[in-house]
């Protein structure tokens, strides 16, 4: 009894993450399946997709956790924990609950808020369907249901989390692949992981948490073997404000040489009009 | 592993992240492939090559664990003179009896083991299921042979072994296994540099290993490695059987099994055991070790069956007990039934129609029958065979001419009902109700208890009938879960099963406390101590006290976690090392010891020496750990037992693309393929009609026979259609690409699938010549969400000589671009292409 019933200890005002380690991912897809019993979210779609084990594809409305196949061409003599090559990669992927969320910072209603444990959560009775968060998530996390007509995306498992339940998908890892605890806490561990993983051989492995851009860092960290494009991670996200403040910068440069222009016309025709005059 | 028990698994990982070292043999790059440090691909069906070489490698290399194997096991016993070797006799042991298809074992025995005088040798009735042998067949009344510790006699065990395994070497596996002799000799030096007095290595296995020709010789061989390196009987050593399924091992402790009773005590078989309960007795007891109290185990099953109606003077209802006259194995009976011997079947918790080999002969033979019922969580295929399987769609079945009576009983889920669950290392853990199932839902226990209601009602009302004897004389007073429920205490049947005092009913808290004078009853003598007294099952402790989880559920016998862990210590009673110590002799309070319960009789010191004259485990040396065996020790080799031979050798699956290398004979001996015109084969070896390997298997997201998984939208997603993973060569050979459909040829059936191309499986080159291979996950059937062609129709129906497992995982097909045709059409397509080469 006491083992089910183990508590996070983690109060509100604390802030939370994930650390996906695909290093120990078996690829068994309990994640995805524990977040959409939970979650209440729909089977949405029986087709096979040809693309390794992979049919799920895709983060989106009714998927909010994807364990990606990185398939590779396997050596004899080499399992996929030998250091020498990547042969079959996993990785589950989730919402990255970006330090500086684009989602959040473009939406128009206030569905989009920041928890107190620091998520980027979304309230569907707010949210009017606008869709400006889906082109604002620089990793194309977020996706409206077109019947529903709202958007939706992962919750962190708030509910859970208030109740001091680690979320569901971190609970039904098999492996502790998805560790779930403090955001410091995990990123020091983040760190010793990788130092242990680089002595092992490992020089292919990093950290995904893209601090050094404009996100600003995520509160779901990876730890990966090679490139994040293998794993459809973008190298360097940008939260799409960025490009609007120069947007308006440019906008402003415009205007005020407009402004300056049309006051030059008119000066000079001014004078002129002295001249003429005189 | 990490495919099929993924949260066993997480255990495999903490152990490589805490610097083991993972080795992953398996003919596909797997998910469990993904986290070993070795991955060694592997021709299907050649595992006894590889682990003969690594059996060759430990003895050539010197790298046995000397004392261990002098002391623990029968390398020094000297065989007789006119025991022939698989070298001697060209692929043949002596022995062998062509016109039967059988191999006497008389030669296979110990030199002066005397012979058992019945119709058959123990452990070789022709109709035996093979689930009942370690009770140690003729060695039971000779325990102490002649042996030579210094293993120098060319007779002994282990000279024999050395000639055995000489032709298994390294170059062999790269010509046989198609693995390359560097990553062979990397994991066989990891192996042994794993093992010693200060480390242990252990090896798991699933069908992969069991379900072949040779399946129970494919796990003898991993018991003698596992024996020479020293790896049983201690921690972090052994093997381990990973089941397909919750309870699998529960299901054969307490048998679903035609030829075992509870606690592997034989069923009796018709001539050989017709007669007297003494000669039954007699012939399955033995001198020394724990079955020489066998009379003890039947006699108390028998009184927890039939309570005060068993005497001694009815032989305790001894002959109330069906005889085994035939096959009557899974597989067997499914051929009777094609030809019309049996009347009605149970389905219960399993869906044939889909996940049996040969379906296409299965779902015919249930058109036979008068009835059938199927108790299950969903309408499976094998209950609605009659309307809408493939032979209605062909015409092979027509629904108005088929006269069986199909009774489709709405089954409970385990979080509706309370019960056990067996896990591989014999660990008992209980599971509680936890809602109530829906609707008209049952629990087994329900079902089964109110069956037996009805049907002892029906035996009563005509006493006069002897076939009503053992109905009337059945115990059956369950008490109910609740006050006013129609449901079985659960509880009370596992009461039932741990045993108790006759008189007064206080439970048994060992089976040493078991008797044969009828005061004792108990249905599972392996399990007492599982309920030691009212009140306190332990199957449901949840509170792990040490490392090896004492505290958390209950591992038969008396809640040993290691079995025969007297191993662990040295023959003197000292740990092997303080690393691995687990049970050891404490010479001042002259008893044993340590972190597990000792699985040798607590008080008999490392000294004693054999009193004969004494039964049970004092008729053996006090450092002979392998108490189920007559002799105590750790069988190199078998005497007795096995029906194709002492020792493992070779031999190619029923159907395959290459020759036997290794001996002259294709295949083994006494495999039985049942060969006919509805369980046809290709010709072997090298079928031109079949000419790439096949091999069949799960994946994480489907659950066997797809009967709980195809339905739920939520796994059914993740693997939603059936497909064939094909190797890039392959597929540009063929002309196909992802997601195109190819259809799968073997002489039973045909079956279309989308290929899946992936340089996870590779062809193998295989002395000269380039070897591909198709392999098949066979979950889908026609019903639930996820639909496919059923993968199992492409199999036969064969079985081992031992334990009569079908093979599944090595045989050869024909793969086409396409898709198979429909309706009748497809029946005129197969036949078409048995007639066409390749």
């Amino acid at each position: 009894m006491s083992a089910s019933m183990e508590t996070t200890g983690i109060q509100p005002g604390e802030i939370t993450a994930f650390l996906t380690d695909s290093t120990l991912c078996i690829g068994c897809k309990a994640c995805e399946v524990a977040c959409k019993e939970w979650n209440e979210l729909e089977q949405d779609g029986l087709t096979l997709s040809g693309f390794s084990y992979d049919n799920t594809m895709a983060l989106g409305h009714s998927t909010w956790r994807h364990v990606k196949f990185v398939e590779g061409t396997p050596e004899p003599g080499l399992g996929g924990n030998a250091p020498q090559q990547l042969s079959w990669e996993f990785s589950s992927d989730v919402c990255k609950h970006c330090e500086v969320a684009g989602c959040l910072e473009a939406c128009p209603t206030g569905a989009l808020v920041r928890t107190e444990f620091g998520g980027v959560y979304l309230q569907p009775d707010i949210c009017n369907g606008c869709a400006y968060c889906v082109v604002s998530c620089p990793f194309g996390v977020v996706q409206k249901n077109e019947e529903d007509g709202r958007a939706f995306k992962c919750t962190f498992c708030t509910d859970r989390q208030k109740d001091q339940l680690q979320p569901a998908c971190a609970k039904a890892c098999p492996t502790e692949s998805i560790k779930f605890g403090r955001l410091d806490d995990l990123r020091a561990h983040a760190r010793e992981r990788l130092e242990t993983l680089h002595a092992r051989g490992m020089h292919d492995a990093q950290i995904y948490d893209p601090t050094d851009t404009s996100v600003k860092g995520i509160h779901s960290m990876f730890l990966i073997r090679g490139e994040p494009e293998t794993y459809n991670l973008p190298p360097r996200p940008e939260v799409p404000t960025v490009y609007l403040k120069e947007g308006w910068r440019s906008a402003a440069i415009q205007g005020i040489t407009l402004i300056a222009g049309v006051a030059l016309s008119f000066l000079a025709a001014r004078a002129k009009r002295n001249e003429v005059q005189a | 592993m990490a495919e099929q028990h993924p949260v066993g698994f997480q255990w495999v990982v903490e152990a490589r992240e805490r610097g083991g070292k993972i080795i992953h043999v398996d003919p596909r790059f797997t998910r469990t492939s993904a986290m070993a440090d070795i991955w060694a691909p592997l021709r299907p069906g050649s595992d006894i090559v590889f682990l003969g070489a690594l059996i060759h490698y430990v003895l050539e290399n010197d790298r046995y664990f000397h004392e261990y194997v002098v002391k623990y096991t029968n390398a020094p016993t000297i065989l007789r003179k006119d025991f022939k070797d698989t070298e001697e006799g060209a692929g043949y042991f002596s022995g062998w009896n062509e016109k039967k298809g059988l191999y006497d074992p008389t030669t296979w025995l110990y030199e002066d083991e005397p012979v058992k005088k019945s119709h058959h040798h123990p452990g070789h009735h022709p109709a035996e299921g093979g689930h009942a042998k370690d009770r140690g067949g003729e060695a039971g009344n000779a325990h102490i042979y002649e042996t030579d510790p210094t293993l120098q006699h060319p007779r002994c065990v282990f000279q024999v072994l050395k000639r055995h395994y000489a032709r298994y070497t390294p170059e062999m596996v790269e010509q046989q296994c198609g693995m390359p002799q560097s990553v062979f000799l990397e994991i066989a030096k990891t192996m042994v540099d794993a093992s010693g007095p200060d480390k242990t290595a252990a090896i798991c296995y699933a069908v992969g290993w069991t379900q072949h020709s040779t399946g129970a010789q494919i796990i003898r061989a991993a018991a003698i490695l596992q024996l020479l390196l020293g790896n049983i009987g201690r921690p972090g050593g052994g093997i381990l059987a990973l089941r397909g399924h919750a309870s699998i091992q529960g299901s054969t402790d307490i048998p679903t099994l035609y030829d075992i009773l509870p606690g592997y005590l034989p069923m009796p078989f018709f001539e050989d055991d017709s007669t007297k309960l003494e000669k039954y007795i007699k012939k399955h007891s033995t001198e020394a070790g724990l079955w020489s109290k066998f009379d003890h185990y039947f006699i108390s099953l028998m009184k927890a069956w039939y309570g005060d109606s068993a005497s001694e003077e009815n032989e305790w209802g001894f002959q109330w007990l069906p005889r085994v006259t035939g096959d009557h194995s899974e597989l067997g009976y499914w051929l009777d039934m094609e030809d019309g011997k049996m009347e009605g079947l149970f389905v219960m918790g399993q869906n044939p129609a889909v996940g049996a080999p040969n379906g296409r002969l299965q779902r015919k033979a249930m058109a036979k029958l008068k009835w059938l019922v199927v108790r299950d969580l969903v309408e499976i295929e094998t209950a609605s065979f009659w309307k809408d399987s493939p032979e209605v769609e062909r015409g092979e079945l027509k629904p108005k001419d088929i006269a069986t009576e199909v009774f489709l009983m709405p089954a409970a889920g385990q979080a509706e009902k309370s019960g056990s669950f067996t896990n591989t290392q014999r660990l008992l853990q209980w599971h509680n109700k936890a809602v109530d199932p829906p609707g008209d839902a049952r629990s087994e226990t329900w079902f089964i208890y109110h069956l037996g209601c009805l049907l002892k009602k029906k035996a009563a009302a005509h006493r006069e009938k002897t076939r009503n004897l053992p109905l009337n004389a059945l115990t059956w007073h369950y008490p109910m879960q609740k006050p006013g429920s129609d449901e079985p205490d659960a509880e009370a049947v596992l009461a039932e099963i741990n045993g108790f005092q006759w008189k007064g009913h206080s439970l048994l808290k060992s089976y040493e406390e078991l008797k044969n004078d009828g005061s004792t009853a108990c249905g599972c003598w392996i399990y007492t101590g599982v309920m030691p007294e009212k009140g306190k099952n332990k199957a449901n402790m949840r509170e792990p006290k040490d490392q090896l989880g004492h505290g958390w559920g209950f591992a038969w016998p008396k809640d040993i976690r290691i079995i025969y862990n007297r191993a662990s210590a040295r023959p003197d009673g000292a740990p092997w090392s303080e690393e691995k110590k687990l049970v050891w002799w404490d010479s001042e309070k002259r008893e044993w010891t340590g972190l597990d319960v000792s699985d040798f009789k607590q008080t008999l010191p490392p000294d004693h020496k054999a009193q004969p004259e004494k039964k049970g485990l004092e008729a053996l040396d006090g450092d002979k750990p392998f108490g189920l065996h007559p002799d105590g020790r750790g069988w190199l080799f078998v005497s007795s037992g096995l029906k194709d031979g002492p020792l493992p050798a070779h031999f190619e699956p029923l159907e395959s693309v290459m020759a036997n290398a290794v001996y002259p004979v294709q295949n083994n001996p006494p495999a039985k393929k049942h060969e006919r015109k509805d369980n046809p084969y290709a010709a072997s070896p090298s079928d031109p009609r079949f000419p790439y390997v096949l091999t069949t298997y799960r994946l994480t997201e489907h659950h066997t026979a797809g009967g709980m998984s195809r339905g739920l939208g939520h796994l059914a997603e993740l693997q939603p259609e059936l497909f064939a993973e094909i190797s890039p060569e392959l597929a540009e050979k063929i002309g196909v690409r992802s997601c195109e459909w190819v259809t799968i040829v073997t002489p039973r059936s045909l079956i279309s699938a989308k290929a899946l191309v992936t340089p996870r499986i590779r062809p193998l080159q295989i002395g000269g010549q380039t070897i591909d291979q198709v392999g098949l996950p066979y979950h889908w059937g026609w019903k639930g969400m996820a639909t496919g062609d059923v993968t199992n129709d492409l199999l036969a129906i064969s079985e081992d000589p031992n334990v009569r497992i079908m093979s599944t995982k090595a045989l050869v097909c024909n793969l086409l671009p396409g898709r198979r045709a429909d309706h009748k059409a497809a029946l005129k397509q197969l036949k078409k292409l048995l007639k066409e080469t390749a």
